[in-house]
């Protein structure tokens, strides 16, 4: 059977994703790591990790999608994969969404899925768990989109990844800020659930409409 | 116009301009500093402390105006690919951090005698700070690409997506009802401000616009010059290679 282009690509993140050192278990590890080490930070008072908890998921979440993305474009500008994307027939702006699609399903969806786990050992009610879990399936696909952005424009750079977190992270602002609101708000609080969550929603289609014209223009700006 | 697009046209309209852009900044100045602090009355609340307001709104406003000035800059790069476009961008970022750091440092003086406290993570302030952090990462992607066309493209894609904060700072205190307070002198039904205040804020306002201009045209210049000395440098070092094979 023949596979079309995007769905040969789409395997292919998966399959590097979760080969060894493909990263994307590591992101997982990490985010258990950075979950577990706040308490020790602030004290083990289960009052107050409970209010800031989804705080702490999100700002986690958001530094493990961080903590994946160099791999997004570097490895293939590393061994010349990426000079074949550029000149595919296939537009690159869709190639740019079907990788970061893959580099979602295998970075993020794991985040998502350990969310609540975590959130129990940070004491949250169950409508606060269901709320972090749904506000990181809403909110991720933009900090991934937006994440490309900053890979692209940092691929093949000698000190990119440092770079790529400075370029990025004040532009997910808003993504965190509705995440944790919504979070927030799904346990109870002056704001219904919905409101939040739409504005999340919106941002992240916005995101991946817009973002991989972004990515594949600096793609393309590397070597025009 | 368009012949001013020839980095040498440009290099002599600049040699020209400054020296008047740098008189009038002064005179606009040195008026505006005069009426702020023999003119213009102190609140009858805030005391002289409202005189930080002749600094504070026109670096904020010259913050956002040079992200603007940017982005056409950048627009510039991406259509045209033109150097001399290249170069206004990059020249426009150090002065958009320092205008945009002077609007957050003048307003943390400001809000402590007022509101009591240096920060408040309110909407305005939190905006401008992303703002701020924009400018610096800007900054970083240009000195981390060596070769400049490149640089120029990959800042000009990071310009054009940070656009979306502008009109987040400019609605955020309709949108948000927190701590800083709408918008006065720009909005429907004419001024809140009166009469000296607003002309002091105007003659200051203009006066910080005149010197962005003079120290945007100053650094364009040092940047096409930069890149020339690169070029020259890179002949040289060609030419030296060539006539180390000959022998």
């Amino acid at each position: 059977m023949k596979q079309s282009p995007l769905s040969a690509l789409f395997w292919r993140e998966l399959r590097i994703a979760r080969s060894v050192g493909g990263g994307g278990s590591m992101g997982l590890v990490f985010f258990l790591i950075l979950v577990s080490l706040t308490p020790f930070a602030i004290g083990p008072d289960l009052n107050l990790l409970s209010r800031i908890g989804p705080a702490i998921l999100w700002i986690a979440a958001l530094l493990a999608t961080l903590l994946g993305l160099d791999r997004l474009f570097q490895s293939d500008a590393d061994d010349g994969s990426l000079d074949l994307l550029l000149t595919a027939s296939t537009p690159l702006e869709l190639l740019v969404l079907v990788k970061c699609a893959a580099h979602w399903m295998a970075t993020a969806l794991p985040l998502v899925i350990a969310s609540p786990l975590l959130g129990l050992t940070l004491a949250m009610e169950p409508a606060s768990l269901a709320g972090i879990s749904l506000s990181l399936l809403a909110g991720t696909p933009a900090l991934t989109m937006l994440g490309a952005i900053g890979a692209a424009l940092t691929a093949g750079l000698r000190r990119g990844g440092l770079l790529m977190a400075v370029l990025i992270l004040p532009l997910a602002t808003p993504v965190l800020i509705f995440g944790v609101s919504s979070a927030a708000a799904a346990s109870g609080g002056t704001v219904p659930f919905h409101i939040p969550m739409l504005i999340l929603c919106a941002l992240s289609l916005a995101a991946v409409a817009g973002a991989p014209f972004a990515a594949a223009a600096a793609l393309r700006a590397r070597d025009a | 116009m368009l012949k001013y697009a020839n980095p040498t046209n440009f290099l002599a309209l600049a040699g020209r301009l400054i020296p008047w852009l740098a008189a009038a900044s002064a005179l606009l100045l040195s008026v505006g500093l005069y009426l702020t602090f023999f003119v213009a009355p102190d609140d009858y609340q805030q005391g002289s402390s409202v005189k930080i307001m002749y600094i504070h709104v026109p670096s904020a406003w010259l913050g956002m105006m040079s992200y603007m000035v940017m982005a056409s800059a950048a627009l510039g790069t991406m259509v045209w690919r033109h150097p001399l476009a290249d170069a206004a961008q990059k020249a426009a970022a150090p002065l958009g951090a320092a205008f945009t750091l002077l609007c957050l440092v003048t307003g943390s003086l400001w809000g402590k005698p007022m509101w009591g406290t240096w920060w408040v993570w309110d909407a305005r302030l939190t905006s401008v700070l992303v703002l701020f952090l924009i400018y610096l990462g800007l900054i970083g992607l240009w000195q981390t690409i060596e070769e400049p066309a490149q640089a120029a493209r990959a800042a000009a894609i990071l310009t054009l997506v940070g656009v979306v904060n502008i009109p987040i700072i400019k609605f955020s205190v309709d949108w948000w009802n927190t701590l800083h307070q709408p918008a006065s002198v720009f909005r429907l039904g004419g001024p809140a401000i009166g009469g000296s205040m607003l002309w002091t804020l105007l003659t200051m306002a203009m006066g910080f616009t005149v010197l962005f201009f003079m120290l945007y045209f100053m650094a364009i210049r040092n940047e096409i010059l930069r890149r020339r000395l690169r070029r020259l440098s890179i002949d040289a070092a060609h030419a030296e290679e060539k006539s180390e094979v000959l022998v």
